[in-house]
This record gives structure tokens, sequence and C-alpha cells, in this order.
């Protein structure tokens, strides 16, 4: 069954059960991906599958919600009759509704979509990854963790209003996770993820390079001393710790009371006047972007950190309701409507801000640590308290000559990281998660071993 | 009960599946794999949440699909589809086929047909009508958010609940042809308390497995009264400092840390990749001689427990651990035939689109000696874990666990709290540190995520010390 027999399964169902107003969100998906262990194919994985979420409003204009795998008619109608059912204990203090964008036009046009290469291709590419990996230095023993994998799939949106609106993508990811090991010393790892629309739009070579370089530059390790020390993050480490804490610019965190800023944050100072954040959903390098959200709101740029002060929230259709604004295509779909990011893009703004410009994390000679990648952000972030305590990977500077950090912890909290920024180096760099510079961040605690 | 003899063209839950099921492991047999496993399943679930005095979210959710796996030599194709059709799953077990690349087509394998059904069902066909509805669940919820309400100082209050219903049918090309039926309940409380500049957090989760009646007798007053205590202690809490120190991990989910730091490394996928240090430690000792430790699927009502695992074996009760001396590992059919491990019953996945693994199940620190009060006595200075938050574990064996509640000890007495405490090591390393096991046992439920998704596990220690371990802090 495709979308638009979907729809109309659901309208027919509808009219059955005398239901005037529902939507729903789909996804179908065809998934291929292999592993390898030593030259080995090891598991070869593929997969259908359907995931069907349907609304119904009742006669009080409250909200029930069923989401099954059961696309067949019988599943179909089963699955409305069951949101029916749960729309008796909808939420009568805060109501949904369609969004009134829902119709409005999508600006992305080319959906990015390539053909599958299929298993044997896939297989044959990782196979030479992990050789060339394991090639690349003598340390490395193994490449524990590895896979190749393409999905294709169509995402659809309709409602009972005549919304319809829908879109086919394809996603190819690599992952290199490198374990290598030297006499007397602990084993090290490290690695690389690249995203593509296809497997053949990943640049596989520089995926191996980047995980052995990051897997052999963390052989030589050495303890650090438990102190405050100056910080250089990675952008991947700081796109990391702001969308752990992006519930500071989520309307529906901000209604639960679990976010650190209130209704009447927008234009509190967070941070250095240098600082813009974006959510970009829709940016170019985006690889994951969709062209709306799970009630069909267009995704767009949308600024929330402006010169170092909140400019705008994340919205579904009921928190842009309660605030008095427009939804910004940020939300799920669900009787009670989750909102979160899209992709972090964090900039240096215009103007000539009181930084410390002469840190860079190429050439500065003072000593700082340099975190590369932060570790167990489901355990070490309180975001509604604003603390993290996180593991990490990274290095020890003195007068330019680096030594990895053999375990250790840095802890903080949120607003003083931000305060404490003191540079916002100048190129952006495109990770899997968002683009961001280096930032350096003064006086944070690290905990380690020494 | 099976119910009909009839041949279908699609599997039907409730009637006998036999003649198709073997019909489409022949089929791969004939084409030369090795080894041919179909898991097929249907859910039936709900969620709930209750928030301050309202239900918000009201979740039922229902689905089917199948997990066809086939072995040759030591590689494997996995399929899964939504499509429980004879045609469906013929195109299934054929693409797998053509994952593996056989070319050899010439029977190696002999299939046998299936064994005698093992229905695990019969005595759990009622249990969806036993089960409470979503209007007892809601009432049940929002007298727990009530009970929250406390003081003013509590600024949100949630009361979680989920029901997961999941019939099975296990069949393989070695005669394996198992039916069961699970239930798991699992109900959360949760607070934020704040006062000017202080926040703290509170939350409790319960859970079970097999007992439909279980949440009737939740007592909600008492989980209420526990998270309160726990944010309002917590709330005017200063950061920990950091560094190493002795610690004492209450009972319960303190067994987090056994999970995450050996637990893991204990599972023959871990073998299979090379990324556990006790690979060559059989009979070896790799933890103080005070430490015995369990993994099992089968105390009733447990949350990790089952009656028959994903590959259709009864669990089994594996002593992990004995005296310090490392005795087995958490072994599947991958696992067996991979390293030589023999199954353990501990073949576990999220649901049908994952291939099953090797997972834990109850897995606890057996109880020792000691009271609590010996623990906490027996050091000068240190740390006193009561809640721990989540942790993981990397590639290298490299641990974290988040202490949630947290008290200074001092002179063998417990004393301010703390927060922002993180329990940073290393299995090897800590394994031999842990010197006293309380005579307090209990479990508590969670979920571990891992290479087969989520599964509903048990944790659990008696309170444990820990003579030194780097706290991370500020």
């Amino acid at each position: 069954m495709d979308s638009k027999e979907i729809t109309t399964q659901i309208s027919k169902a509808a009219d059955f059960l005398n239901v005037k107003k529902w939507d729903y969100g789909a996804s179908f998906s065809n998934d291929y991906s292999v592993q390898v262990d030593k030259g080995d194919a090891k598991q070869l994985k593929a997969s259908q599958k359907h995931v069907l979420t349907i609304r119904v409003w009742n006669e009080s204009n409250l909200v029930g919600i069923t989401t099954t795998s059961d696309i067949s008619e019988s599943g179909i109608k089963k699955a409305l009759n069951q949101a029916n059912i749960a729309s008796d204990f909808g939420n009568k203090n805060e109501s949904t509704e369609f969004s009134p964008l829902a119709k409005d036009p999508i600006k992305v046009k080319d959906f990015k979509k390539r053909n599958p290469v299929g298993i044997k291709k896939l297989l044959m590419l990782l196979r030479d990854a992990e050789v060339k990996l394991i090639k690349s230095h003598k340390s490395i023993k193994s490449v524990p963790y590895n896979g190749l994998s393409e999905s294709f799939f169509e995402r659809v949106y309709a409602n009972s209003d005549g919304a319809f609106r829908s879109y086919n993508k394809s996603q190819a990811a690599l992952y290199l996770y490198a374990r290598a090991e030297e006499i007397n010393k602990k084993p090290r790892s490290s690695g690389s993820v690249k995203l593509g629309y296809g497997v053949d739009d990943i640049d596989i070579e520089s995926c191996i390079k980047e995980a052995s370089n990051k897997t052999i530059s963390h052989l030589n390790y050495s303890p650090i001393k438990t102190k405050k020390y100056l910080i250089c993050f990675s952008p991947e480490a700081f796109l990391t710790i702001i969308n752990a804490f992006s519930s500071m610019f989520n309307a529906r965190s901000i209604l639960d009371g679990v976010s650190l800023s209130n209704k009447n944050s927008i234009g509190e100072k967070l941070s250095t006047e240098a600082l813009n954040i974006y959510d970009d959903g829709l940016h170019e390098k985006n690889i994951s972007s969709s062209p709306f959200d799970g009630e069909g709101t267009p995704t767009k740029r949308l600024c929330l950190i402006n010169k170092g002060k909140i400019e705008n929230f994340i919205h579904s259709e009921s928190t842009a309701r309660i605030f008095k604004t427009i939804p910004t295509g940020h939300a799920g779909l669900g009787s009670k409507v989750s909102v979160s990011p899209d992709w972090i893009v964090v900039e240096k703004s215009n103007g000539d801000y009181d930084l410390k410009t002469s840190l860079n994390h190429l050439n500065y000679d003072g000593e700082f640590v340099y975190i590369e990648e932060l570790n167990a952000i489901h355990a070490g972030v309180r975001a509604s308290q604003g603390s993290f305590s996180l593991p990490f990977d990274g290095w020890l500077y003195k007068k330019c000559k680096k030594i990895s950090i053999e375990s250790a912890t840095v802890a903080g909290d949120i607003k003083y990281l931000l305060k404490n920024i003191v540079n916002i180096e100048s190129s952006q760099e495109v990770t899997t998660s968002g683009i961001s510079p280096h930032i350096w961040v003064d006086e944070l605690s690290i905990t380690g071993d020494a | 009960m099976l119910t009909s003899q009839t041949k279908s063209n699609e599997i039907e839950f409730g009637s006998c599946n036999k003649d198709l099921l073997e019909e489409i492991i022949s089929y791969g047999i004939g084409l030369g794999a090795d080894f041919v496993e179909i898991f097929i399943e249907n859910t039936d679930n709900v969620s709930v949440l209750a928030e301050e005095d309202n239900i918000t979210s009201v979740g039922p959710s229902f689905g089917r699909g199948a997990g066809i796996r086939i072995f040759k030599d030591n590689r494997d194709g996995f399929v899964s589809t939504n499509d429980l059709s004879k045609h469906g799953l013929i195109t299934s077990v054929s693409q797998a086929l053509e994952m593996l690349d056989i070319t050899d087509r010439r029977n190696r394998e002999v299939f046998n047909g299936l064994n005698k059904h093992r229905d695990y069902r019969i005595s759990k066909k009622t249990w969806i009508n036993e089960v409470p509805s979503i209007h007892e669940i809601s009432e049940k919820l929002l007298v727990s958010t009530k009970s929250l309400k406390k003081n003013i100082k509590i600024i949100t209050r949630k009361g979680s609940y989920s029901r997961n219903l999941q019939e099975v049918i296990i069949a393989a090309s070695d005669g394996t042809y198992a039916s069961d039926i699970r239930l798991h309940q699992t109900v959360g409380l949760n607070v934020i308390a704040s006062d000017a500049q202080y926040r703290s957090n509170g939350s409790r989760r319960f859970g079970s497995s097999g007992m439909p009646n279980e949440f009737r007798f939740w007592d909600h007053e008492k989980a209420a009264n526990n998270v309160f205590e726990s944010s309002m202690n917590m709330l005017y809490a200063d950061f920990v400092d950091a560094g190493q120190m002795p610690v004492v991990l209450a009972n319960k989910f303190g067994g987090v840390i056994f999970h995450e730091a050996c637990g893991h490394l204990l599972e023959t996928t871990q073998i299979e990749r090379g990324t556990t240090p006790f690979e060559n430690k059989l009979n070896e000792k790799i933890a103080h001689e005070s430490v015995t430790a369990i993994d099992e699927g089968i105390s009733e009502g447990s949350f990790g427990s089952l009656s028959v695992d994903d590959e259709g074996m009864e669990p089994e009760k594996s002593v992990l651990i004995k005296d310090g001396i490392l005795k087995k590992f958490i072994s599947d059919r991958a696992g067996e035939l991979r390293t030589g491990h023999k199954r353990t019953g501990s073949g576990r996945r999220q649901n049908y689109s994952f291939a099953a693994a090797s997972r834990m199940r109850n897995t606890y620190i057996a109880k020792g000696e000691y009271s609590k009060e010996d623990l906490i006595g027996s050091i000068s200075d240190g740390l006193y874990c009561k809640s721990m938050g989540g942790g993981s574990v990397g590639a290298t064996g490299q641990f974290n666990f988040a202490v949630e509640e947290g008290y200074l000890i001092k002179n063998g007495k417990l004393t301010n709290p703390v927060k922002g405490a993180t329990l940073i090591g290393d299995a090897k390393e800590v394994m031999p540190k842990i010197s006293m096991c309380g005579n307090d046992l209990e479990l508590a439920p969670g979920f571990c995520g891992s290479i087969s998704g989520s599964v509903n596990v048990t944790v659990g220690q008696p309170h444990i010390k820990v003579d030194s371990i780097t706290v991370g802090g500020r």
C-alpha cells in the first residue's frame, strides 16, 4: 500500500467511525547494512519497515493517538479505532491542532535520492576499509566497531484538512572504530563516522585516515592532574554540549518546567556577543535534512542565539499557540508533541569583540586541554539543572606539544561555560551533527587520575 | 493452544503455523544455508504519562513483524520485515541467502522438521484481559503525582507507566519450535525541586515481568516519599570534590556498576569483537574473592526473567564469577558458534528488527556477610552513592556512572549530601577493589541498550565497598 492508498484507507475508516478530524505521519524504509571482522563478513542485515502514527480528534476536540507497523486495511482500521478510544483520555488542558503551516509550500525540491549499491558492494567496500585501517599502523590490531549502511525511505504527513506532503530520500553511513594495542600499555580506541546521500558520496579514504590518525594520536597517553584548565572544545564536542542542553531553547521543555529558560528568557544574555547559534535543518551539509516536521510544518533556519542573547525558541503547533507565535518546524507527532532541534550551526558573529584571538588550537603555546569528543551524554548531563560531568577523549597541550589524556572527566555548568567563552575561532568545521568552529572556555574542572 | 491444523499462507497468531514455518525453513536449508531461524512477534503496548494533575499523553501501539536469520559458516545474514505472508517470508529468506552469497547449494545440513511445539503461552493468554485498563492506570498515576505535591519547592511532578505485551513464535532448522507471551510493566515517578538558584531531581522506576496485577499492588505512596526525600536531600547539596577515594555503593540499582563495568565484558559479543580484557581469563581470578556474580533469567517476576529466550532456549542460572574466579560467559547462538562458549539462554533482542545477541538478564553480585554500617564504618574519608544514574562502558573497558544521590563519608559516618559526582574506572582494575559485600541484596529493574536494541534487565547487589575509585566532580 502506498502513501496515497493509506490516506484513502484512513479517510474511509474515519468516515466509518464518524471521525471528522485526523492526521497521520508514516515512514516506509528499506535498510541494508554490513559489518566485518578481520576480512570476513560478520553480519549482513536488511530490513523493510513501515511505521504509521494516526491521531484523531473526538467531538470534544481531544486528541488520541496510535502507532502501528501493520499497514494492512485491517491494521489501519484497528489503529484508527484505538486512537479514537485513546482520545477519551486526551489532554483537556492543552489542545493540539493542525499546524497552520501544514499546507505551506516546501522549499526543498531536490531530495537527493541515490540508487542502492547492494549488499555485495557494501561488503567489499567495508572489507577494504577494514584492511586499510589495520595496515595504516602497526599498533592497530582490529576494528571492533564498524559498519556500512544504506537506507531508502519515504516520509509522509497528511491530514483530514487536505494537507499531504511526502518525500523520498536515501542516506548512507560508514563508521570505523579502531583499537590499538602496545605492549605494557592500555588499549586505545577511536574512530570516525561519515555520512552521505549514497554510499558513493562517502569519502571512505578520509574516514580511514581520520580513524587511524585519531587512534594513533592517543597511543602515548598520560594521566592528568585534577584542577581547572583552559579548554578548547572541538567543533564536534561543542555541538554535543549545545545539543545536550538544547532544552534552553525548547518551548516544550520550558512549558514542562525542565528547561533552564522560561517564557521571558527571550533577550537573556547567555554568552559573549561574538556567539551566534542557529538551528538550520535545511543546511546543504545536513545529510539527514527533512523538509517538514512531524506536524507537516516546513523546516527552516532559525536563530537561537544572536550576539550572545536568546533570540528564538523552537516550537510545535501547540507551544507556538501558547507563546503567541508560529510553529518553527521542530515538532514530532504525538498526543503530547515533542520538540527537538534539527542541525545546530555555531558562528562567530560580525564585529570586533573582546575575544582572546591569540587562542588557536593549531598554534597556541600555553597549557590547555583539547576536548576532542565527549562521551556518555545520557549519564552525565543534568539538563534541567544545567550541570554536566562527562568523560572525554582529548589531549593536554603544553608548548605546542600534546599528550593524550588517559582517562578524565570535564564537569561544569552550561551557563558558566557559555559565559566563559574566551574565543571563537574563525574557521567552521562540518560534523555529522552540525557546524561549529573551535570554542575556547576558561576555567573548567577536569578530574584525572594523576 | 494450537487451534488449527490448516495450512495457511500467512502467519496467524494463536493458530498452528508449523507447516508454513517448516516450508520456509526447508526452503532456506535446501538452498545451502547451514542454519535458518525465524522469529515472529506480535505486540500490544500502551504508555500513559501524568504531569502535575493531568494525564497528558496516552499512547497505544501495536505491530507485527518477522526477523529471519541464516547462518553460513561463521557468517550470518539477517532480514526483518513486516510482511508475514508466505511470500513475504520466502522473499526474506531469499534475500538473506543472497546477501551471504551462498554458491554451494548442495545440502550439507538436513532439516528433519520442527520438534514438538513448546507452548509457554498457555497460562498467559488471559494476561491481556487482566492488566489494568487505561482508566485504572490513569487514576493511579494521578494519585501518585498528587502524592508528590509535598511542598512548594516541588516544581514539576511526573508519573509514567508503560505496558509491553509481546507474543513470539520461534522456529529454527535444529527443530526449535516455541511460542511465548511476555508481559512487562514499568512505572516511574520523577520530580524537580527548586529554590532560588538551587535545583535537584528525584526519580525512581519500578518494573515487573509476567505479573498482570503487579501495578495494582505498587505502593505509590512509599515511592512518592522516596522520590520527594531524595530531591529534598539533594536540593542544597554542594558539588563533590574530585579525586580518588573509597566508595560504598548502595544496593538495588547500585548494581548498574557491575552491569556496565563487568557484565557487558562477559557477553560473548565482546569476545567476538576482541574488546573484553577477560577473554582468556576463564578460571582465573578477575575480582576480589568477596565477589560472586550471577546472571539468570529465572527469578519469578523479575524484569529480566524469561520463560524462553529469543532463540528458543530456556534461560539458565549462570554463575559468572565465583569467589573472584571467572567461571562463565553469557552466550547466545552466534556466540557459541564463534567463541565456543555454550549458550546460556541469553539470546535476546528488542524486537523482530534485531538479530538476537548475548545479553544480560537479571545480573547481580551475591550477598556477603557485612551490614551497610560495617561498610560505611570502615571508611574515614569517602563517598556513599545512595542512588545511581545511568552509565556506559567504552570500547576499551573504561566506564562511567553518574551518582544521582551521594553523601560524604567522614570518620565512618554519613555526612553532607553532594551532587555532580561521576564514578570513572576500568573494569579490570575496579573488580579486584570490591573488598566488602553487604548482606542486603536487592534487585532493581532497568533497560539496557546494546547491539540487539533495548532489553529489559534487572541489576542488583548488596551494599558494596570499592577501596578506591576516581570520582569526577568539580
